[in-house]
Order: C-alpha cells, then sequence, then structure tokens
C-alpha cells in the first residue's frame, strides 16, 4: 500500500540502524510516548536491532489502558442495568473492570458492539429510535475530534437516544507527569504522530524548554520510528535538546485546524484521571455544558466512585516507563491477555500485550 | 487506538444538504467510508489519513518524498567512501 509499504523496507531499516550505531557513544534513555508506537517497535523487533546504549522506555499513550475502572463499571452498568446498545472500539472489551468486563456484561447479555466509527454509533441510534446508545469515546487526541463529530451528527439528526461516555485523555499533561517525577529517568521523546496531526507542534515547545529534552514528533511505521531515534540520538549526543518533526508528510506545524475548531466547540479541558498514574490537571476533554445532554454521566446521572486496582497488577510503573512489562511477577503467568489483570495486558497498544505477543525472545534474553 | 491509515479517495458523496461531505477511500483495494469534514480541501483522487472513519490529513506527497532523497544522499555517500576505500587500497597495493 502506498504511504505504507515503503516505510517497512528492510533496507531502509537497515540503511537507519547502521547510522544510529555510527551516532551513538553512550547510554540514553528514550520514551516512545504512544502505545501504537510502542507496538510497532515490539512487533517489528527493532527493540533487539537497536544498538544496546540506546533504551526505549515504554510510555503511557494508550488509552484504553489509562481509562479509569469507574468508567468501565459505568459502561458494564449502561450495557446491564439501563438495557443501552452499548458501542466500544473492540480493544475495550476485555478491560477488567472492578466486578467484571464489557465481554463478560455481553455475555451476560448485555446489547454490547464494537463500532469501527463513532459515526457509526449514531447511525445505530438513528436506526434505534427506542433504544438508547451510547458510545464509550475512548481516545487522546486524534480520536478525539471523530467523538466530536459524532455528537455534532447527533445534534444535526435532532436525536435524543444518543449519547458518548467520554474518556478523553491529553498528550502533553501526561507527558510533563512523567518527567516532573523525580524517580524518571527519561533523557528524550518520540511525540506520538497522529496526535500532532491534529493538534501539531507548538504545544511541545514548552516541554522541550522548561525540561530542556529533546522531542521529536514520530511516525508509526519500521523506518519512521529508527529516523526519528536517530533524530533524538544526534541531539543528544550533540547535547541539543529542540522539538523536531520526523512524520512531515503527516504532520503541519498548525496540526489540522478544522479538526481543531470542533474540538474547540464541543470540548473543554478538565482534570482527568489516569487508570494507575492518578489525577492529571488539565489532561482530558469533556463536552461543555451546551452539548451536556449528550454527555451519558449527565444523561443517566451515573456517579460512581473509583474502584482499587488489582493488588497484584503494576499497571502504574508499567505506564510511567519505570518498569517493563516482565518485571512484573504475575506476566505471562497469573496475568495473560485471555486473563488480564491489569489494562496494558489487553490492548493491542499495552506495553504488556505487545511484550507477551511479540517479544518472549526479550523477556528470555534479560532474564 | 491511534492507528490511522493512507488510503485514496474514490468518490465524494455530500450529505445533510450538502454540508457534510462523506468520501469513498481505498486502502489497497478494501473501501471504507470516512468523513472529510475535517478536510475541506480534500478532492477525489487525494491520499489521506484516516483514523475511526474520519479523515484527519492529507499526505504530503513532497515531503513523503523526502526520506528516500535522504536515504539516496547517504548511499551514494557510501558508495563513495567504498570507491575511496578501493582506490586507496589499489594505491597500498601498487605501493607494497
Amino acid at each position: 500500500m502506498k504511504y505504507l509499504s515503503e516505510y517497512r523496507d528492510p533496507e531502509m531499516v537497515g540503511h537507519f540502524l547502521k547510522e544510529i550505531r555510527q551516532t551513538v557513544t553512550r547510554p540514553w534513555k528514550v520514551m516512545e510516548i504512544c502505545g501504537g508506537q510502542t507496538h510497532s517497535l515490539v512487533k517489528n523487533g527493532l527493540l533487539s536491532l537497536l544498538p544496546q546504549e540506546i533504551t526505549m522506555v515504554h510510555g503511557p499513550g494508550c488509552p484504553v489502558c489509562v481509562t479509569p475502572i469507574n468508567l468501565i463499571d459505568k459502561a458494564v452498568y449502561l450495557a446491564l442495568e439501563r438495557g443501552a446498545i452499548l458501542c466500544s472500539f473492540g480493544d475495550m472489551l476485555r478491560v477488567p473492570g472492578s466486578q467484571k468486563s464489557l465481554l463478560q456484561a455481553k455475555a451476560e447479555g448485555g446489547d454490547v458492539r464494537i463500532v469501527y466509527s463513532p459515526l457509526e454509533a449514531v447511525k445505530l441510534a438513528k436506526k434505534n429510535p427506542e433504544r438508547e446508545v451510547v458510545f464509550f469515546a475512548v481516545g487522546f487526541e486524534t480520536t478525539a475530534p471523530a467523538n466530536a463529530l459524532a455528537v455534532l451528527h447527533a445534534e444535526r439528526e435532532k436525536l435524543t437516544n444518543f449519547a458518548i461516555l467520554a474518556s478523553q485523555v491529553l498528550v502533553p499533561p501526561a507527558m510533563e507527569a512523567v518527567l516532573a517525577d523525580e524517580d524518571s529517568s527519561i533523557q528524550g521523546f518520540l511525540a506520538a504522530g497522529h496526535v500532532c496531526t491534529i493538534m501539531g507542534t507548538s504545544e511541545y515547545q514548552p516541554i522541550v524548554d522548561r525540561f530542556k529534552i529533546p522531542v521529536v514528533v514520530t511516525g508509526f511505521e519500521p523506518v519512521d520510528l529508527l529516523q526519528g531515534i536517530l533524530m533524538t540520538v544526534k541531539q543528544l549526543e550533540a547535547g541539543k535538546y529542540e522539538l523536531e518533526n520526523q512524520y512531515t508528510r503527516m504532520v503541519q506545524p498548525e496540526g489540522n485546524p478544522a479538526a481543531r475548531k470542533v474540538l474547540e466547540q464541543v470540548f473543554e479541558v478538565i482534570d482527568r484521571e489516569w487508570r494507575g498514574i492518578g489525577t492529571i490537571p488539565a489532561s482530558g476533554y469533556s463536552l461543555r455544558p451546551q452539548y451536556a445532554r449528550y454527555d451519558a454521566q449527565h444523561k443517566y446521572a451515573i456517579n460512581f466512585a473509583e474502584a482499587p486496582e488489582s493488588e497484584e497488577c503494576i499497571a502504574g510503573q508499567i505506564l510511567k516507563g519505570m518498569k517493563k512489562p516482565h518485571n512484573c511477577p504475575q506476566f505471562g503467568k497469573k496475568c495473560t491477555p485471555t486473563t488480564p489483570l491489569g489494562a496494558p495486558m489487553v490492548s493491542s497498544e499495552g506495553a504488556c500485550a505487545a511484550y507477551y505477543h511479540f517479544a518472549q525472545h526479550e523477556v528470555m534474553v534479560e532474564e | 487506538m491511534c492507528l490511522a491509515i493512507p488510503g485514496k479517495i474514490k468518490s465524494i458523496d455530500l450529505l445533510y444538504d450538502g454540508t457534510v461531505r462523506m468520501a469513498k477511500v481505498s486502502f489497497g483495494g478494501i473501501t471504507k467510508e470516512a468523513s472529510l469534514e475535517m478536510l475541506p480541501q480534500a478532492d477525489v483522487g487525494d491520499y489521506v489519513l484516516v483514523h475511526v472513519g474520519v479523515a484527519i490529513s492529507k499526505v504530503d506527497e513532497e515531503e513523503a518524498q523526502k526520506v528516500f532523497e535522504y536515504l539516496r544522499e547517504a548511499g551514494e555517500l557510501d558508495e563513495l567512501e567504498i570507491e575511496n576505500c578501493s582506490l586507496s587500497s589499489i594505491i597500498s597495493h601498487t605501493a607494497s
């Protein structure tokens, strides 16, 4: 496929690996913020091809992983107790709530449906006027415009049976939270390409300046990731800290103006709870008051307290990059993708799931 | 979650009295619908990046070529190095 397969070319991968090896002279710790990048790095075996001086630390950029337990409980409640058609991206279904997952709710007769797009959920609401339809709106800045469009489409259709259960989080505050943690040893960042496709690059400059750390906006294919790592390592070796953009074919400095306008119209920035991490100030989106009728929590007046995380799950330390998945005593034993203790073992972008599926050899090498 | 795939716009339909443009986008032969509301300039034949049913960016074709140019230049430099090496080995052979 054009603009995809050429960025997976083994010869180009080899070239960038060679250039990285020629550039690096000492150990560096670089965090890729986005779970999609973690998935690609691990799936394509890039971690074991990088020189040993470079440690890639996996960041909290997995929206499914950081969705609070109480929101999953609310989704389960809407499906089982309120008879709603609960629409969700497939990744969310196995994530454990405090009592059960959405998949278990479906097995118990809940009408839980996997959709490809939030706009499909609006179509379902139009087709089923006698039913309440709720879309579980999980995502980062990349996904938020589609969630906003769903609300605008529902408004245009004058639907009264559609709402979203919003769990929308923002990347820059999470990067600041990671860096502000005194145990953090991250020296460079690959910023999430598709988040920047929407938001542009300027909101990362204050992070570069405040923490004196290189940030390179990077894509998702092997060639993108290696070029992003090379650009970061070149800066680190030269003692520089700048904002750079590797992913220029998809990211304009100003982002996508139409998408940003829709976000501004529909959402406001709020403090947000991140599963495993805690509350991060100004790190999420909630519907503006004029769209409150599309906010499932408001509409159905559901207010559950946050439930405690499984004591055996170290997801918080994994998401902040302080531990690797196989450092968890339960990894691959009590916790597997079919019997997950925590969210990072469920989502395809969760670091634990990526290591479980694709990096067993690395686990063994380190052990 | 932030997975987005580039595809080519095959056709465009107008919805809601022409206020919303929906495209048929081909991804290597598989066609899916995508909203063009975030890309007012996108047209049939353009490559766009699609995420959960919404096109979020037009592929900048000029920028997409840059990595290949970078590598071509680097490749030419490599070849020069090889030529230099073989030249110096010839010289050293001749000298010995």
